[in-house]
């Protein structure tokens, strides 16, 4: 049951602005594992994350979700799929609690008691009506991370999630994504921070450049 | 941060009906909107001026209002709503929340349109609702007046719904708001020649039944097609950035 | 069937057929507009109504024809990109957009020339004049997105909706612009208003319509070589295409 993968790359290549960016990437990422994706910047971290999360359609090579070309059911594929980005997906004008109700909303009901537990969880304790503007960067991040305390999605796609998080918030994450694994989920982070866990896969990008 | 108590990951086989995910992106852009009045009042204040140049800069001559005002109207009209397309997605491309949207578990092109209308209620209807107060300064007549609101009422979702579709090509490029307006233009010259064409054979006392049903024919095409445009052309630019 | 499809598809194949057959565009296209126009121009009768003035539709017509056969082709593409991601497609339409454009410009020209002997003045709001101008803001429109974005790819998919929003639009802007023409001028002014066109004038259009069409083909072929040849620079096919012509 462990071993079945949810999402599989075949021969993944993307070109971008006249330049191969990915090439001849295979992946398979299962169950219950945290895989890291690495490579120096400009390597495509980013730009595979975009495309395993649906944001990304030009590329070539195959995707497989639970075994089915991707495009299929694009509809359940969403919906197990939870990504973060660069950008952290949070109205500046809405409060926290605002925020989190929109992004929630077309995907299942929640209801407003689960969301607090998880503002305070991300400690934004106390100001869940404060708009987002007035919060600094790292706790707008977190009101984005706060999504990750009520995320039903097997699969995470989390782009650069320690950025703006101070040492403790770190440690947290860590900590989360290491449990989240250990319960069955499957996580994919890119990161400059040195993550380290016990057990964690690696995607080396850029490593198949210059040779013909 | 932790999360005690939650069960073992399983796939998620429900989520949540496509109208109420509509209901909600309808709901946050409003909200959004009225977090910011100021952005709201600017294409109405702009429709205001853009028509008050006509009489200072053409003629303020009683009988050429007269005769040029339905026009003056509908053109100030489109360009306050051609103005207004460039925040559709941008604020939402810039702040992320695009990219959630595009994600969501729903049928893109529906969510799309949840937004065009809400930007059609924030712009385009207020216009609708101020037009007669201009039309009365430029000496329009009571039923003119009113076959104007009329064609207003229906053409301004068509702007929207058409402009949606630039505003999703334009989505991150330099000079966008520049290149938006070059493509949606020429789109927009039927609903001007309608809109226009209709209050002028009301006052001509030609029947206008025809003219309007063929506007709501309009709108029903814009209705059904443009989301499906815009949601192409937002994947497309989402691949791009 | 599917592998022609995708033969169809490649680049380099094109690049070879092109090469093969554009001598023969070029040669026909010249030989019948030559033949049309020589025709048209020095030995078709004189209209009965507008003298020589006339003999301008030999340039005019042709150029309408094209500019509207062009968007369409374009829009026939658009599909073909959308649907099969085929890069044939995107350089066609990126190649053969501005040369629509220079069309739709010349037959806006050539009818403002015509419009100053036949109703004494250069532009008038005609139905088919309006609708052609419009024509050509929407080709300018296809020109200036393709060239706001980077990336090939992007620019190509994202042409490719506008011209077929474009594409349906089309059949609305003209049926909307007769009715303002009409609306705003009574019929007065018509270009077709001839019954019937004699024969001798009828065929010298047909050979330089069809001649204008040929040299279209030949236009194409070089425009769409060359964008190929920028956008397959790293492959080894066009590196030993341009060293083998050095030598």
């Amino acid at each position: 049951m462990m071993s079945e993968p949810l999402l599989q790359a075949v021969d993944l290549e993307c070109e971008r602005d006249e330049r191969l960016l990915l090439q001849n990437l295979s992946f398979s990422i299962v169950p219950g594992t945290l895989t890291r994706v690495e490579g120096e910047n400009g390597s495509g971290k980013t730009t595979l994350l975009r495309i395993l999360a649906g944001l990304n359609d030009a590329w070539t090579g195959e995707l497989l979700w639970c075994g089915k070309p991707r495009a299929h059911d694009r509809e359940s594929f969403h919906r197990n799929t939870l990504y973060l980005g660069h950008r952290p997906g949070i109205k500046p004008l809405l409060t926290p609690m605002e925020n989190l109700r929109a992004l929630m909303a077309g995907r299942r009901p929640v209801n407003d008691d689960v969301l607090a537990q998880a503002l305070a969880g991300t400690g934004l304790a106390g100001y869940e009506n404060v708009p987002c503007r007035n919060l600094s960067a790292g706790q707008q991040r977190r009101v984005a991370l706060a999504r990750l305390l009520v995320a039903d999605e097997p699969l995470w796609l989390l782009d650069e999630v320690f950025t703006a998080i101070d040492a403790e918030g770190v440690k947290a994450i860590e900590a989360l994504l290491q449990q989240r694994a250990a319960e069955g989920g499957a996580v994919l982070v890119t990161t400059h921070h040195d993550l380290q866990v016990p057990g964690m896969r690696r995607i080396v990008l850029g490593g198949g450049r210059g040779n013909e | 941060m932790n999360s005690a108590g939650r069960a073992l990951v399983k796939p998620v086989e429900q989520g949540v009906g496509v109208f109420s995910a509509m209901l909600a992106v309808f709901a946050r852009d409003v909200r959004v909107a009225f977090r910011q009045r100021q952005d709201l009042l600017n294409p109405l204040l702009f429709f205001v001026m853009v028509v008050t140049l006509f009489p200072l800069g053409v003629s303020p001559e009683v009988s050429f209002l007269q005769q040029s005002g339905a026009g003056i109207l509908w053109v100030a009209a489109l360009l306050a709503v051609l103005l207004s397309l460039d925040h559709l997605f941008r604020h939402d491309f810039d702040d992320g929340t695009l990219e959630q949207l595009v994600l969501q578990p729903q049928p893109l092109f529906l969510l799309i349109l949840a937004k065009t209308l809400a930007h059609w209620m924030l712009t385009g209807l207020p216009l609708v609702i101020l037009s007669p107060v201009l039309g009365v300064m430029v000496h329009l007549d009571g039923n003119s007046i009113a076959i104007l609101c009329l064609t207003l009422l229906i053409g301004t979702p068509v702007l929207s719904l058409i402009g949606s579709i630039g505003a999703a090509l334009t989505l991150g490029l330099r000079s966008a708001g520049v290149l938006l307006s070059l493509l949606i233009i020429p789109l927009y010259i039927p609903v001007l020649i309608f809109g226009t064409g209709t209050v002028a054979a009301a006052a001509e006392g030609a029947p206008v039944g025809g003219y309007l049903a063929l506007m709501g024919a309009f709108l029903v095409l814009a209705l059904t097609l443009a989301p499906f445009a815009s949601a192409a052309a937002l994947r497309i630019s989402m691949s791009n950035s | 069937m599917w592998q022609f499809f995708h033969k169809l598809g490649s680049p380099k194949w094109f690049f070879g057929i092109a090469t093969r057959f554009m001598p023969w565009l070029l040669a026909g296209g010249l030989l019948l507009l030559a033949a049309g126009l020589i025709w048209g121009l020095a030995f078709a009768p004189k209209d009965y109504l507008q003298g020589n003035s006339y003999r301008i539709i030999f340039i005019h017509v042709p150029s309408a024809f094209l500019a509207q056969s062009i968007y369409i082709s374009m829009a026939v593409a658009a599909v073909v990109t959308l649907v099969w991601r085929m890069k044939l497609a995107d350089v066609f339409v990126k190649a053969i957009a501005p040369v629509g454009l220079l069309f739709t410009f010349l037959a806006l020209f050539t009818g403002a020339i015509w419009g100053k002997p036949t109703w004494g003045t250069w532009w008038v709001w005609d139905a088919r004049l309006t609708a052609m101008l419009i024509l050509l803001f929407l080709y300018g429109g296809v020109i200036a997105l393709d060239r706001a974005i980077n990336d090939e790819k992007s620019a190509a998919r994202a042409v490719a909706v506008l011209v077929l929003v474009g594409v349906v639009n089309i059949p609305i802007i003209k049926y909307s612009v007769d009715w303002w023409n009409t609306l705003h001028q009574p019929a007065t002014f018509k270009l077709t208003e001839k019954p019937t066109m004699p024969m001798e004038m009828w065929l010298p259009l047909l050979l330089s319509v069809l001649g204008l069409y040929l040299l279209f083909g030949w236009l194409a072929c070089i425009r769409m070589k060359t964008e190929i040849l920028v956008r397959e620079q790293r492959t080894r096919w066009v590196r030993e295409l341009v060293l083998a012509g050095r030598k």
